[in-house]
């Protein structure tokens, strides 16, 4: 049944869209976040348990400490106030999935708290999105609905729990109600969570892939009559794995609702689903004053004390954040916003930087990065990181042009033997014999021979005309088997002329 | 050695003895409790669970260790056996909670106490009854069972430790392990007549103690003299890792101030007579018991005061709402998902997992256990918490400094264990209000986590045992043991010896070696 949209630039001029993200992250601890069970993405089901990830009668959580430094590390990052105190309570709900039929999680005295985070749009805007707070919590299970189509509950004849992944760390990062973002609503959403995603990665604190669901939102949307400052009724739209979604997502309620609010209607408070399939939302459980998790303090948890020292240490050991590393590697590469913006979407930065490292000229390695490797790379459906090439191999091949030992062509044939998994680049070029021919005997001979061959060619140059200078390099290059150097043809026919 | 009969009346201590000196050995006396627990469990009805195969096996390994003399470095309990309550996850061996929803349960993993138990090298002789979840003060309302008292096999022995109190009381175990969050270790303590003690909190580990309440439960000790608990708190007590609420700290010196009570001399020491834990709804012969022993502490030096602690009062209240609200959340994990029952819904009924939970906790739970989870759920709903749980974490703190302020006054504070000694079945499990008053002297010391102790105090004009509580400040377990002791050592002189010398044991009778 499809739902009435409006069209989205009807939508935003009508209406002032106020949204709101609540992102989980995953933490790559090597153990969950209240026992010493060990984290291993895709192990067996119901492999990675503890009698305490199972919630077995008797059994007790015990705080992970890196889990801790984990969420002071996003906490400075995300200029939180950090609590001296804070305190893990219980938010008690049934559900297969639970081992103890509650989640531990942070209620009313989260680590972090009123933070902020600066967001860059595509055409450079910057946008502040204002944190709420970030707080720790364990992560659920994993159920399987068998029997049904699409693995749906709907119409499965049974369920398969998976508890591996309950108790593993997750931090929720809640924005305040974003306002004042406009048509641009679903773009700052989008370029929130991958500013959320390049830190988390910068901090080396989670593996930070949607696709494994090592990230993933709730998108709340609300809109309002242009002018006003009352909030309107939102919907939740639970568990958005992907970048693109969050968008479409964001899109599509304001489409939604609009159309909603227009014809007089009232917008439902209930949480919904993306469906990637057929990109829309799809309504689920309505929001009640029956949901009633009954929060308390969890009695088996001491509170959570964060010391001053604690704070100072890890602010010590905080990387360079993605946003002022761009802008310094901008500047020291002398890169055009344009340019910049180009390395930023081939997701190259780390890969240029890293060959920028081992030796090469930044602008020698955005060429092959954005050019040869990309084309290679999107060709496979891999990232840069994931072919078979190195930074350090482009830089050595970067050093052998600039040595003169290879041509553009040479280079190349080099770089394909590389990724076609025949070495680095000097085993290639041994293999091949790649050589640029320099050696002035051989080329002068070659030279007089193209001379010999194309009378009317010398004519032209000798009258000035240099045109059809190609015609007697080219030549020279069939001669040599594309191994002369063609700075160096090209001397020798001047000397010649003159 | 001599008669089974003489054996187990031993105390743990002198067991103890005999195994140095290699005059018996673990196993003899695993054997001779064994061949007791067969006699006397057609009448009393303790364990849920005798493990006697296991508990023969680690005997013989500590007898072997202790032959090639590799065991020198173990606690002075080491090869005396010892009952558990059934609250205490032991491997391998069924664990219930006295709950129908556990039957058949084999944990995993065995609770910290019961790691330290098996390296002490003390063989586990069972699993003892306990109302469900520890939830209630007569044994009553175990799903299994009923325990007798074995002062009186016609009444309860008290509860939830029932099991524990009256094997011990029976000499069926030298030793138990119990769990206290409202008085359940010092409540059938002082009904059967035994020494029961409630470490401070997070004294000893609670890592493999089935959750009640988990701010306010502890396990400790339950024997028949103060020096044997004093021995099996240090064995069972210490910092756990595996526990957050577990406190960095060594056990104190509790055997050594048993010993130095012993000699009953308690000058210098302030006892504070509790004005609120005395008088109306006390009966005569607890209070004429009580009143006496207090004079002996008098006579031997200590200077007795009354100390008034004006919240106490509330604190049966507050009890009643913090004890039920972390009842209903640490209940919940009993859903038939994982391990225990499951009850499928009959075939009219959707078969969905909500469905399979609802089902098998109707039918798993008893009636008192669903009353605190409805409790429970109630106190801690939005718009009711700040109400309900908010105001009796308050009365807590206020509970907290009553503690504070008396023991700025006195070193020790005391009153009667329980209001009553023990009473019959089915007088109370009507009543839960009469039921829950069981433990109005006992619970202020679980809302405060500071120690307690209850220690038999001589018998009532009914010719049943009565109990004596002390109270000590937080960590100071040491201070409860010496006037103890003391007082123990002076209730024998006046009684002509311990006070089970006046029971009758019929299923003793004929156990000869």
């Amino acid at each position: 049944m499809a739902e009435k949209l409006m069209k989205y630039a009807d939508a935003v001029k009508q209406f002032d869209p106020v949204f709101g993200l609540e992102t989980h992250v995953e933490l790559s601890t090597n153990t969950k976040l209240f026992c010493p069970a060990h984290i291993e993405f895709g192990g067996e089901p119901n492999s990675q348990l503890t009698p305490v990830s199972l919630g077995l009668p008797g059994s007790l959580p015990v705080i992970n400490e890196t889990a801790v430094d984990y969420a002071i590390k996003l906490g400075l990052a995300l200029h939180c106030e950090i609590a001296e105190w804070s305190q893990f309570a219980r938010k008690n709900y049934f559900y297969p999935d639970m081992p103890r039929d509650y989640q531990i999680s942070q209620y009313d005295k989260p680590t972090n708290g009123n933070g902020y985070l600066d967001v860059e749009l595509e055409d450079g805007t910057v946008f502040r999105v204002q944190i709420e707070r970030a707080h720790i919590e364990d992560d659920a299970g994993k159920n399987t609905h068998v029997g049904g189509a699409d693995g749906r509950i709907e119409g499965a004849d049974h369920s398969l729990v998976d508890y591996n992944r309950a108790g593993v760390p997750l931090i929720e990062i809640v924005t305040k109600p974003i306002e004042g973002a406009g048509e641009r609503a679903p773009e700052i959403a989008g370029a929130y969570m991958r500013a959320i995603r390049d830190i988390v990665r910068a901090l080396n604190i989670s593996h930070a892939r949607m696709e494994q669901g090592n990230m993933r939102a709730d998108v709340n949307v609300s809109l309002r009559p242009m002018g006003s400052k009352e909030f309107g009724t939102r919907s939740e739209t639970k568990n958005v794995n992907s970048f693109r979604g969050i968008e479409k997502t964001m899109q599509y309620e304001i489409r939604r609702q609009a159309a909603i609010l227009a014809d007089g209607g009232e917008i439902l408070q209930e949480t919904r689903h993306w469906d990637e399939a057929t990109q829309t939302t799809a309504g689920g459980r309505v929001k009640s004053d029956a949901d009633d998790y009954r929060y308390f303090p969890d009695p088996d948890l001491v509170m959570l004390h964060i010391t001053k020292d604690r704070i100072d240490r890890i602010s010590k050991e905080m990387p360079e954040m993605p946003r002022e590393r761009r802008n310094r590697l901008q500047q020291e590469w002398q890169f055009s916003d344009l340019e910049m913006r180009d390395v930023i979407n081939a997701d190259a930065l780390d890969t240029i930087e890293a060959t920028v490292s081992a030796g090469a000229s930044a602008s020698g390695a955005k060429k092959w990065w954005l050019g040869e490797l990309s084309r290679e790379a999107n060709a496979k459906g891999v990232s840069l990181e994931e072919l078979d090439i190195t930074p350090e191999d482009v830089a050595e091949v970067e050093k052998l042009i600039a040595d003169g030992k290879l041509n553009d062509k040479l280079a190349k044939q080099t770089v394909a033997g590389v990724l076609a998994g025949e070495g680095h680049p000097a085993d290639v070029v041994k293999a091949h014999g790649y050589q640029v021919v320099s050696d002035d005997g051989a080329l002068v001979a070659a030279v007089d021979e193209a001379f010999a061959a194309n009378p009317d060619v010398v004519e032209k140059l000798k009258s000035g005309n240099m045109k059809p200078m190609g015609a007697i390099i080219g030549a020279v290059m069939r001669a040599t088997k594309g191994q002369a150097d063609a700075k160096a043809v090209t001397k020798i026919v001047m000397e010649k002329l003159h | 050695m001599s008669d089974i009969q003489e054996l187990v009346k031993l105390s743990a201590a002198e067991m103890a003895g005999k195994i140095q000196s290699k005059e018996v050995s673990s196993r003899e006396l695993v054997e001779a409790h064994l061949s007791v627990i067969e006699q006397a469990e057609p009448s009393i009805q303790a364990f849920l669970t005798v493990s006697g195969e296991e508990a023969l096996a680690q005997a013989d390994a500590f007898d072997e260790r202790h032959a090639e003399g590799e065991a020198e470095d173990a606690p002075e309990l080491a090869g005396v056996p010892i009952a558990i309550k059934d609250m205490i996850v032991t491997k391998g061996i069924q664990t219930t909670a006295a709950s129908k929803i556990l039957e058949g349960w084999v944990p995993p993993y065995d609770a910290t106490v019961i790691e330290k138990l098996k390296a002490a090298g003390m063989p586990l002789l069972g699993k003892t009854n306990l109302d469900e979840f520890a939830q209630g003060s007569s044994t009553e309302h175990s799903a299994y069972q009923t325990t007798h008292n074995p002062w009186d096999t016609e009444r309860v022995p008290g509860g939830s430790g029932g099991g524990s109190a009256s094997a011990v009381a029976a000499f069926e175990a030298p030793l138990a392990l119990g769990t206290d969050t409202g008085g359940s270790i010092r409540q059938p303590g002082a009904l059967t007549g035994t020494v029961g003690v409630k470490p401070t909190y997070g004294g000893v580990s609670r890592f493999g103690a089935i959750a009640m309440a988990s701010s306010l439960d502890q396990i400790g000790p339950v024997s028949r003299t103060v020096l044997d608990s004093a021995l099996l708190q240090e064995v069972i007590g210490g910092h756990d890792r595996r526990d957050s609420t577990s406190i960095p700290m060594d056990v104190p010196a509790l055997a050594a101030a048993a010993r130095e009570g012993a000699k009953r001399d308690l000058k210098g020491m302030k006892v504070g007579l509790v004005k609120e834990l005395s008088g109306e709804g006390f009966q005569p012969g607890v209070e004429a018991r009580f009143n006496e022993a207090v004079s002996m502490l008098e006579e031997m030096g200590a200077e007795v005061v009354e100390v008034s602690c004006p919240h106490f009062p509330y604190s049966l209240g507050a009890y009643y709402i913090i004890m039920p609200s972390e009842v209903s959340s640490n209940l919940a994990r009993y859903d038939g998902m994982r391990y225990g029952l499951r009850v499928m819904p009959p075939a009219d009924v959707p078969q969905t997992a909500a469905n399979m939970m609802a089902y098998t906790r109707e039918a798993g739970f008893g009636d008192e256990v669903k009353r605190r989870i409805i409790l429970g759920t109630y106190a801690l709903s939005a718009g009711y918490y700040d109400a309900w749980y908010g105001s009796a974490q308050k009365v807590r703190t206020l509970i907290i400094d009553d503690f504070n302020k008396a023991f700025d006054q006195v070193d020790v504070l005391v009153s009667p264990t329980s209001p009553s000694t023990a009473f019959r079945f089915g007088e109370k499990t009507d009543d839960p209000m009469a039921m829950y008053m069981n433990d109005i002297a006992t619970i202020p010391a679980n809302l405060a986590g500071v120690p307690a102790m209850s220690i038999p105090s001589g018998l009532s004009d009914d010719g049943l045992p009565t109990g004596f509580q002390l109270i000590a400040p937080q960590k100071r377990d040491d201070v409860l043991y010496k006037p103890a002791a003391a007082l123990e050592a002076a209730l024998n002189d006046k009684w002509g010896g311990p006070m089970w010398q006046s029971m009758n044991t019929p299923w003793l009778d004929g156990l000869t070696k």
